[in-house]
């Protein structure tokens, strides 16, 4: 009796100690997620998710109230990445990767106002003052910033074309079980 | 290298599968040619690497052997008129490609004379430098014709610089249906041999070995009377199994050598060359010809001649299938083998210099059995020619996990197709690594993008910043000069006002 | 020809081999079908209806399942795996079993040892052994009531409906002297009971009668030359490999060599321990199954020897005279770390997947 008394106090002591060094030893200070988040982000800030900016996107993602898949132009490399970040598993096959877009100038209405010019967070834009405008297309994201600003509707938003060195062969159906 | 091995060495492969080959009727049928249709199409990617850039103008009239395109970038390949003619059109076509997207492609109107440019034959390849031979090589266009497509120019060269001392030479033509490699080499076997030498002396290599199915015994025949007069050239039968054309497979059966993973074949020693590129580069050089013309086999249940076709390149599937004549409409048309055949989505696609075949399959052939579920039977793990476990990586891709099926080497696959051949659940598993190799080759873009938009973004904003510390700058500036004006302003004013 | 030729798009290879599931499945039917109808002789019409209850419910144990997950349940049931589950059920139960013990072992094998992993390949036990396992822990006497052998020729065995008042009923008091208990068992009782092999197994068939398998055991179990017969044919249609049973069988032999040759009183001989049981049985067709064993040569070996030897450790020194169940369920779970651990060698890696060095020779 007094053995089984002894053992146990002994076990519950050590068991504490133990933890209460733990707690010391492997104490994390602060919240380095939302940093580390926020740099793997593509930092244009623009918009698409629904939160103020990446910044607020990473928050979000690293309190759990927003997904990892919440950034279009980050598409499923980026979630991909949050998700090993976070340790959890997606399914990517889910994630809605509408098929990339970029924005075009329709060149018949442009006229050359420059507005969508200063919002352009990755300066894809090229133009100048009654200059028809034009997109660069490798360094457009799709943020669709300038799409609002344009006062003549000159600006759309068009699928990234699929071409022969794009092209990848569709997941076959599942079978069976 | 162990006594086991030895074992199963006298046992023949222990990898790969044996399908029905198919081969005859057309392997013996007589090789017939193709008359010149009266439109050519000619697609300008038929290698790995950069489109060709068109250098004719729609109207130019063009002669046999013209440069219709040439090479763009380091990895290409310039692209030739098949026959004189007139360039009707420069614009998109439906490639050669499962998708059925378009490609941009040069359509020539035969004249019907089939007259020849200028060439500029070379009496005697083997007084030119390996440099010249490369150059020569390049610029008629010639890439692997065994199916890979790779400008053969840039392999002599690399050959050349990791001093190999092995030229293998692939007429394993491993794949069911095809023979047009088997056709050529019982009727061009001296071409062969002339190229295969040209391409010892451009790489340097001291001795040749001409890997041969032993299912071709005419073509190894013809082979060898070919190559009796040279010493260093050495005809090897193999066995008959597929996918001993492959080049690693084919290396390992010859040599021994096994090509280590991510390296190679020209790091161990040896190079290999497909017979009809040796074919290719004889004409390059002995004649000057550029590689406007290859041979297709035309076979598959719904053909009614089935055979071998010497035909110019550009010259469209239907044409090729209304040579031959039809016995019912086909089922299913290939571009290439079965095994690692292209599905063409319908017959007005061009033949390429890669189109060792054309594949016109009945009803029947072209069955495709329901997928059920894995029994986990190994039959994959068996066939597959890599040592790969294909179950497990399929297993990974259809849960999304791509990472999963990399660490099982998903990268080393060749797609050969064996396991998916021999699946008794008929599970479509090649089709499940093409999906996973396209999908991460396409998330490795967007990494490499999102990496250049945060780049982009840092540049904006810095150059943001500048333009505000300017314009406080400037404004400081002006106020600094509105002030001194003002301060002289009020000095001589204060000057004036003194006296 | 027309241009609008759309096909669907499947990728390559656009040749299939003609090897499919059912037939694989059919092909061990056939393999089996030998031993089973010599099994029918020696027992009789009760071995018959039981046989026939065994693999009915598990068809329907299948089916039940399939319906439940209202997919469709007819393709599944003709890729004749569930037909073969229930034949190998069958095959390990005693011959004049009850019906509800086939029934209840059918829906086990069926229900908990298949479908509640997913179905077909994605089971981790042998559903037939999961079964039997399951049958001979819940109700161990009516798993261990043996008959000796009473071929349908002799004039005493019970006709069509005797057998199936047998199967249906238990059994009546008039068959009551046939019972019998298997040489395994028979020899691991009297052991117990402090008399050896020597004088033991005067009475019981000696290793020479095993051969022909004419007596007591289960339904489709003693047979050991129809069912190595059987094996060799799977063996030549290459559905199996030669690397399972030759590995399970050695496991058994040697370690019964050895310990024969130190106390032969103890210890049974070699010939008995193969040719008894489910050695046979379990060699070519239970531990050969596909789904539950490893998927590489070296893994598949090292599987069959584990199952012989566990097999013989079971035997000799268990609770129960018989083994091959509980063996290939222990192998059935290290499978997937088998799998896991011992790969095939990758062409151009070494075998933890390392590419291969550049030899230096090559270039000279």
């Amino acid at each position: 009796m007094l053995i089984a008394i002894l053992s146990l106090t002994l076990l519950g002591s050590l068991l504490g100690l133990g933890l209460g060094v733990a707690a010391k030893k492997f104490h994390v200070e602060g919240d380095p997620l939302t940093a580390e988040i926020e740099a793997l982000m593509p930092g244009s800030n623009c918009g698409q998710c629904g939160f103020p900016g990446c910044p607020g996107a990473a928050a979000a993602i690293a309190d759990g109230s927003a997904p990892v898949t919440v950034c279009p132009p980050g598409g499923k490399a980026l979630a991909q990445a949050l998700a090993a970040k976070l340790g959890i598993s997606i399914d990517l096959g889910e994630v809605a990767d509408q098929g990339p877009q970029i924005a075009a100038v329709a060149e018949e209405i442009c006229i050359g106002c420059c507005r969508c010019i200063k919002v352009c967070p990755t300066d894809a834009i090229l133009g100048a003052a009654k200059q028809i405008h034009n997109v660069i297309r490798e360094a457009c994201t799709g943020c669709g910033n300038c799409i609002d600003r344009c006062p003549t509707e000159a600006m759309t938003m068009q699928p990234v074309p699929v071409t022969l060195q794009h092209w990848i062969w569709p997941k076959p159906e599942m079978v069976g079980a | 290298m162990g006594i086991l091995d030895r074992f199963f060495k006298s046992h023949g492969p222990d990898w790969g599968v044996h399908p029905d080959d198919h081969k005859r009727p057309a392997a013996d049928a007589p090789l017939r040619t193709l008359p010149v249709p009266e439109k050519l199409y000619i697609p300008m990617q038929q290698h790995v690497g950069g489109p060709a850039r068109p250098v004719v103008l729609v109207g130019q009239a063009v002669l046999k052997g013209q440069l219709l395109a040439e090479a763009q970038g380091n990895i290409s390949a310039p692209i030739h008129a098949p026959t004189s003619g007139r360039v009707v059109a420069i614009g998109e076509i439906t490639a050669p490609h499962p998708s059925g997207l378009a490609q941009l492609a040069i359509t020539l109107a035969s004249d019907g004379n089939d007259t020849w440019g200028e060439r500029q034959p070379v009496v005697d390849p083997f007084s030119l430098s390996p440099a010249e031979i490369a150059k020569r090589t390049a610029a008629a266009g010639v890439v692997g014709l065994g199916g890979a497509t790779f400008p053969s120019a840039v392999k002599f060269n690399l050959g050349k610089r990791l001093k190999v001392s092995t030229l293998i030479v692939n007429g394993g033509e491993c794949e069911p249906y095809l023979s047009s490699d088997d056709c050529l080499m019982r009727y061009r076997a001296s071409e062969v041999v002339d190229g295969l030498r040209i391409i010892m002396h451009a790489i340097g290599a001291g001795d040749a070995l001409v890997g041969i199915e032993e299912n071709k015994p005419e073509a190894i025949a013809a082979m060898k009377l070919a190559a009796e007069p040279f010493g260093n050239v050495r005809i090897c039968p193999v066995p008959a199994r597929y996918p001993m054309g492959s080049d690693k497979q084919l290396i390992q059966t010859l040599t021994g050598k096994e090509v280590p993973a991510d390296a190679r074949a020209a790091e161990v020693g040896v190079l290999v060359h497909n017979v009809s590129t040796c074919a290719a580069v004889h004409r390059a050089l002995r004649l000057g010809e550029p590689l406007i013309e290859r041979i297709v086999t035309v076979n598959g249940g719904a053909v009614a001649t089935p055979g071998n076709v010497f035909a110019p390149l550009g010259a469209r599937v239907a044409d090729l299938l209304g040579f031959t004549g039809l016995t019912q409409e086909p089922a299913r048309l290939i571009l290439g083998g079965p095994m690692m055949g292209t599905l063409l989505p319908h017959a007005t696609i061009p033949i390429v210099k890669g189109a060792s075949g054309i594949l016109a399959f009945d009803a029947r052939e072209a069955r495709v059995p329901e997928a059920g579920a894995c029994i986990r039977c190994g039959s994959c793990t068996r066939a597959c020619p890599m040592g790969l476990l294909p179950l497990e990586m399929a297993n990974h891709i259809r849960a999304g996990d791509l990472e999963g099926a990399l660490r099982y080497e998903l990268s080393d696959c060749i797609a050969c197709g064996c396991c998916a051949y021999v699946c008794p659940a008929h599970i479509p598993l090649v089709q499940y690594f093409s999906h996973a190799k396209g999908e991460l080759s396409a998330r490795e873009r967007s990494k490499l993008r999102n990496a250049a938009t945060r780049r982009l973004v840092e540049q904006r904003l810095a150059r943001l910043e500048r333009e505000t510390r300017e314009k406080a700058a400037a404004a400081a500036k002006r106020k600094a000069e509105r002030d001194a004006a003002k301060a002289r302003a009020a000095g001589t004013s204060v000057t004036e006002a003194s006296p | 020809m027309s241009n609008t030729l759309r096909p669907p798009l499947v990728a390559a290879p656009y040749a299939v081999t003609p090897h499919n599931v059912s037939r694989v499945m059919l092909w061990v039917a056939a393999a089996l079908a030998p031993a089973t109808v010599f099994g029918f002789w020696l027992y009789g019409w009760p071995a018959v209806h039981l046989w026939l209850i065994t693999i009915g419910f598990s068809l329907f144990g299948e089916a039940l399942c399939l319906r439940l997950m209202q997919r469709a349940a007819i393709p599944v049931l003709l890729d004749g795996s569930a037909l073969l589950t229930g034949w190998l059920l069958a095959l390990s139960l005693p011959p004049w079993a009850p019906w509800w013990l086939g029934a209840f072992g059918g829906l086990f094998a069926t229900i908990i040892g298949k479908q509640v992993f997913g179905g077909l390949g994605q089971n981790l036990f042998n559903p037939a052994m999961v079964a039997r396992v399951a049958l001979l822990i819940s109700f161990p006497a009516a798993m261990t009531v043996w008959v000796a052998p009473l071929p349908l020729t002799n004039p005493a065995a019970p006709g069509f409906i005797d057998g199936l008042r047998i199967t249906m009923g238990g059994l009546p008091a008039a068959f009551d002297g046939v019972t019998s208990a298997t040489m395994l068992g028979h020899a691991k009782t009297e052991l117990s009971r402090g008399i050896d092999l020597a004088h033991s197994l005067v009475t019981v068939g000696a290793p020479a009668d095993d051969l022909s398998g004419a007596r007591a055991g289960s339904l489709g179990e003693t047979a050991s030359v129809l069912l190595a017969g059987g094996g060799l044919l799977l063996l030549v249609l290459r559905i199996i490999t030669w690397h399972i049973p030759v590995a399970m069988l050695t496991a058994i032999a040697i370690p019964a060599l050895i310990f024969h040759a130190i106390d032969p009183t103890r210890y049974l001989s070699t010939a008995s321990h193969l040719l008894s049981g489910g050695a046979m049985l379990g060699a070519f067709f239970i531990a050969t199954d596909y789904v539950t064993s490893p998927n590489t040569r070296l893994g598949q070996l090292l599987f069959g020897a584990g199952v012989g030897f566990l097999t013989y450790v079971i035997r000799t020194w268990g609770g129960y005279p018989e083994g091959v169940a509980f063996a290939v369920l222990l192998m059935n779970a290290l499978t997937p770390v088998i799998d896991r651990y011992l790969k095939p060698r990758i062409y151009g890696r070494d075998r933890r997947g390392k590419a291969l060095e550049i030899a230096e020779e090559s270039t000279s």
